[in-house]
């Protein structure tokens, strides 16, 4: 992991790191990433992934609606709000 | 042109449940902004997807209609990318793993050729919201109702080569979805959207070209408008020796032209993994087939029975299994009334589709029951009425609700049958038109439609036509 | 009062000698005595408190009330609270009032329960001290100087000052087991699936699981008994039924076998293991049976738990866009200036690093080196324990490799991480596990960890309240708070 891949994932994540921190969090990085490595020291080629630590499946729920609790209350967290619309600084598509 | 046309399309069909895919809030059209978003849909903290079983049938219904393979095991994962109208700034859909395999479809294509559209697979994901920005100056606002509708993903395989094949597949899907009711096809509220990617390659060559991404489509004619104006973008660029750019565009309809949306392009690691808050979708055979039983005749058979067994038009036959609701009708109204296929289909495409367009209705505004139709066809067949005044009856059926044959009582709509009444009608017309019984008789036979006309204003169009001219004849010879 | 099991409070409120309001008004005392000095609230709730203790009176007055009606306790600011802050200990949500209540903190209520207050914790629960709190950190009351451990630091603290009967806390990689040991109380993870994480606001979802802290195994039964069950709002939330955690407190754990992994002992300070070794003995006097085991992968566990939190972590925290809820950068240039600033101003440094990994090891090139490695690892290290289970009955480790350190003294992440070396495992595994105070080192408390097969809590509070029933390490009460006497 280098500088840019830092940047890169900073990017990606819409997180700033200020330019004087940038060496310190490259460093903790490349520290964690060395870390995380010692997985390569066995096979896993036949091992499949495990995503959940149960062996389950997705239940279904059925298909009704109900009515939200009101948009005043859903949107009293909201700092910019017009007409019942959430405003965002101009997106340019 | 030297090249070779290469166009996949990705087709979003929103799905038709009450509910939507993850959260509980109605899929409503139209409702006032942010009215059906709840706080699953505006991804507030602690908030947890649970998943829509109508969501997950409707993808196997259309999985089984196309004959594709439907995966009995398949897995949600999250597509991860900063967007306004995204609020838990990933979207939920397939991957790896979607709900519906790969599948063929055979559309007839516009050199009448029959061709395999090979279906790559079909998955199951969420709708984003909507970002409007008229209204505003330096702000979008964001409406959150539409977050969350479950969508299926269709995508094609490479396999379509012109706008015109492009549009006939869409439109074959479309009329399948629609058909096999998990999709209303409502176009312009978006129900039912094209994404084409379209590239070009040296003609005979294997090696596919770069392509571009149309999105959002959401007109047959807009998708060939678009197409072929990418098409031309690109040969430009490749006959210049350019390189066409990997990228999506949007289709300006106003203007006609595909433009770069560079928005979207900025962050396209979209880094996909299995969604921990979902569990796999385990879809046993037992389900699959369950649902195989309770599904009706699929459109095609269907279709090709209109053709080749109830000898209606292509057209006409398209027309009628265009939705299952009016194929339904109209085989409903056939065995009720024991009636000619074809009476039955001119009317309901001519008379009764055309009342509806007229009035700005839809297919489920018809109140006319089956058995009121059937009736009123009848009364032609058995000459209690002509065609013309079953017309009329139809308009007050279509108005006020009311029974045929009540119609045809209250407003003495009877076909004039009785020999000796037209007679005298006729005696009379004939009496007092000497100069054009004249005519008559030195050989101009055509102005027998004036008599037939007279006879018609008089008697308000209920006379027997076959047995006024008939009549006519004797007594002007 | 503030030493009190559950079931004596219990017995004092229905035999009338304290009324529900008296007893809540009575942490909330010690509470706003204390918490300037301990700091394990966020949010004392008063009015609240008073209002819900009103309601359990009166409950108890018609007799309608069960063991836990006007039973105070607290609640890790991490579960939604309907109109009542729920800052996740970070500046992010430092101004946040949810409109809905998360599942556990409603089943409580159901039991009438009261709440005292939202207790502090690690930003978003990613830290194992307390110090990643935008709230300050905690002091830990057996020494202020030490941290309590977290991310749950402040429910434990809140239990081990007497300044709650009993706390909720969350646990990811440790973060309730780990403070509990620092802390010198009993913490219980139950199996993943077992408490809706419904309003529990994520950290990392396949591996977040509430559980209950409090003095004994037995009021973490009782508690837990409430707290648990299948929420329909949770697809990942279990569906089978919840035995009754206390009817099987008292069985017999004769010739019920004990396992020891050998890789829990093998780097272990010589003075905890010495202690956890004597307290081993403890359960050979119940007649429980020990034998070494082997769970080959251990030391592969905090690498792939470091990959599979972060992964998830950075998908589940990109909804904090100022946008929704939360706090929001003033006067963005544009929407991508807009995120960026509001999430460089409300995230905390741990976070924002963890989120970076997340991201990296998610990214293109990289995922299956590590995201995928890592579930593989994952399986590796489940698979252990499932053999494990095949020959005993539960696994006993020490829960931490040290006691509760001092305040500043790990700077460098992966020291940190590496405090968690005994319990991110479990979490891995999805299994539940206990920790429980074993004795002391230096004055500072130890803890013991239990681990029991999936959906077995009832085995893991029977054998730790057998335990408890001949040790007194869970009765001590640490000198630095006052146990001055109120009614
Ligand atoms: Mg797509
Ligand atoms: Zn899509």
């Amino acid at each position: 992991m280098n500088i840019d891949d830092v940047r890169l994932s900073a990017d990606l994540s819409k997180i700033t790191i200020d330019d004087k921190k940038i060496d310190s969090y490259l460093t903790d990085m490349q520290d964690i990433l060395k870390f995380i490595e010692q997985m390569n020291a066995i096979d896993t080629d036949n091992i499949t992934p495990m995503a959940h630590p149960f062996d389950l499946s997705q239940r279904l729920r059925e298909d009704k609606a109900v009515a939200q609790i009101d948009r005043q209350i859903l949107q009293s967290n909201a700092k910019n709000i017009e007409n019942g619309l959430f405003l965002v600084p101009k997106v340019i598509e | 042109m030297k090249y070779d046309v290469v166009i996949g399309l990705e087709i979003h069909a929103q799905l038709n449940t009450e509910s939507k895919i993850f959260s509980l809030s109605p899929t409503r059209f139209g409702a006032d902004v942010n009215t059906q978003a709840n706080e699953v849909d505006l991804a507030m903290p602690g908030v947890l997807p649970v998943l829509n079983e109508q969501a997950v049938i409707k993808a196997i219904k259309f999985g089984i209609a196309t004959d594709c393979k439907i995966n009995n095991r398949s897995i949600f994962e999250r597509k991860n990318y900063f967007y306004p109208d995204l609020p838990k700034a990933y979207q939920i859909s397939q991957f790896e793993y979607p709900i519906v395999g790969a599948g063929i479809l055979e559309i007839t294509n516009e050199k009448n050729e029959l061709k395999n559209i090979g279906i790559t697979r079909a998955h199951l994901e969420e709708d984003a919201g909507k970002s409007l920005h008229e209204n505003f100056t330096k702000h979008s606002g964001i409406d959150l109702n539409r977050a969350g509708t479950p969508l299926l993903e269709i995508v094609s395989d490479p396999d379509l080569s012109s706008a015109k094949e492009a549009v006939i597949y869409a439109k074959k899907i479309h009329a399948l979805v629609v058909y096999i009711e998990i999709c209303d096809g409502n176009m312009q509220e978006g129900s039912f959207r094209c994404d084409a990617n379209v590239s070009l390659k040296p003609r005979g060559t294997k090696e596919l070209g770069i392509r571009s991404e149309i999105k959002n489509i959401n007109s047959f004619k807009f998708l060939e408008k678009a197409i072929n104006y990418e098409i031309n973008r690109q040969e430009n660029i490749l006959d210049d020796g350019g390189r066409v750019v990997q990228e999506t565009r949007l289709y300006d309809a106003d203007k006609n032209e595909t433009r770069s949306m560079r928005s979207k392009e900025e962050s396209n690691d979209y880094r996909y993994f299995p969604d921990p808050d979902l569990l796999p979708v385990i879809i046993d055979n037992k389900l699959i087939q369950n649902i195989k039983d309770k599904m009706p005749e699929s459109p095609y058979n269907r279709l090709k029975r209109f053709i080749d067994d109830l000898d209606l038009k292509e057209e006409d036959a398209n027309l009628l299994c265009s939705d299952i609701k009016i194929a339904d009708y109209f085989e409903n109204i056939i065995k009720i009334g024991n009636l000619k296929p074809k009476l039955v289909a001119n009317w309901i495409i001519v008379e009764l589709m055309g009342i509806i367009n007229k009035n700005n209705k839809k297919w489920q505004d018809n109140k006319i029951n089956e058995q009121d139709f059937a009736t009123l066809l009848q009364r032609i067949t058995d000459n209690t009425i002509s065609g013309k005044i079953a017309k009329q009856v139809f308009a007050v059926m279509w108005d006020k609700g009311d029974k045929p044959d009540n119609i045809i009582k209250k407003e003495g709509l009877q076909q004039l049958d009785n020999d000796d009444e037209i007679k005298s009608i006729i005696t009379d017309i004939i009496n007092k038109n000497p100069a054009q019984v004249q005519q008559y008789k030195d050989g101009k036979h055509k102005i027998i439609g004036f008599f037939v006309g007279q006879i018609m204003q008089q008697t308000k169009g209920k006379a027997n036509p076959a047995k006024v001219q008939e009549i006519l004849k004797q007594q002007l010879s | 009062m503030h030493t009190k099991s559950i079931k004596e409070l219990h017995k004092l409120l229905t035999d009338k000698k304290i009324s529900a309001v008296e007893l809540a008004q009575h942490f909330i005392d010690r509470a706003l005595k204390h918490n300037p000095s301990l700091n394990c609230y966020i949010n004392i709730l008063s009015d609240e408190a008073k209002q819900q203790a009103k309601i359990a009176d009166d409950k108890i007055f018609k007799k309608e009330g069960s063991l836990l009606t006007g039973i105070p306790f607290a609640l890790k600011d991490i579960f939604c609270t309907s109109d009542m802050l729920t800052t996740c200990g970070s500046k992010m949500l430092s101004d946040f009032i949810p409109p809905y209540d998360a599942t556990a903190y409603k089943n409580l209520k159901s039991s009438d329960m009261v709440l005292l207050g939202k207790t502090n914790m690690d930003e978003f629960a990613m830290g194992s001290s307390n110090e990643n709190s935008f709230f300050g950190c905690v002091q830990n009351p057996w020494d202020l100087d030490c941290v309590p451990g977290g991310s749950s630091g402040g429910s434990a603290v809140a239990v081990a000052g007497g300044l709650s009967p009993v706390a909720i806390g969350t646990d990811t990689g440790g973060s309730i087991r780990q403070p509990a040991s620092f802390c010198g109380i009993t913490g219980i993870k139950p199996t993943y699936g077992r408490v809706s994480r419904y309003g529990m606001i994520a950290f990392a979802s396949s591996l977040d699981q509430g559980g209950v802290m409090a003095k004994s195994a037995e009021d973490c039964a009782y508690v837990l008994q409430s707290l648990s069950g299948y929420d329909k709002k949770d697809s990942t939330s279990m569906p089978e039924d919840v035995p009754s955690y206390t009817e099987s407190l008292n069985n017999s754990i004769k010739g019920k076998k004990i396992g020891l992994p050998t890789e829990y002992f093998a780097n272990l300070d010589d003075d905890l293991k010495q202690i956890i070794t004597t307290q081993i003995k403890e359960f050979e006097k119940l007649g429980a049976i020990i034998v070494d085991i082997s769970l080959p992968h251990t030391d592969l566990s905090v690498p792939a738990y470091y990959v599979i939190s972060s992964a998830e972590c950075s998908s589940n925290l990109a909804r904090y866009d100022g946008v929704r809820y939360g706090y929001s950068a003033k006067n963005p240039k544009n929407l991508e200036d807009l995120y960026l600033k509001t999430r460089t101003e409300g995230f905390g440094d741990e976070v924002k690093r963890r989120i970076l990994i997340g991201t990296y090891t998610l990214s293109a090139g990289y995922y299956d080196a590590y995201y995928i490695k890592a579930q593989k690892i994952r399986h590796l290290i489940a698979d252990d324990f499932n053999q494990a289970f095949a020959q005993v009955d539960i696994l006993l480790t020490p829960t931490t490799p040290t006691t509760a350190f001092k305040k500043g003294d790990k700077q460098n992440p992966l020291e940190m991480y590496l405090s968690d070396i005994y319990t991110v495992a479990v979490n891995l595994s999805g299994l539940p596990a206990i920790s429980i105070p074993a004795g002391f080192h230096q004055k500072m408390p130890v803890g013991m960890q239990l681990i029991s097969p999936a959906f077995c809590e009832h085995r893991l509070l029977n054998f730790a309240h057998m335990y408890q029933a001949q040790t007194d390490h869970h009765l001590q009460t640490p000198s630095q708070v006052p146990q001055e006497k109120i009614l």
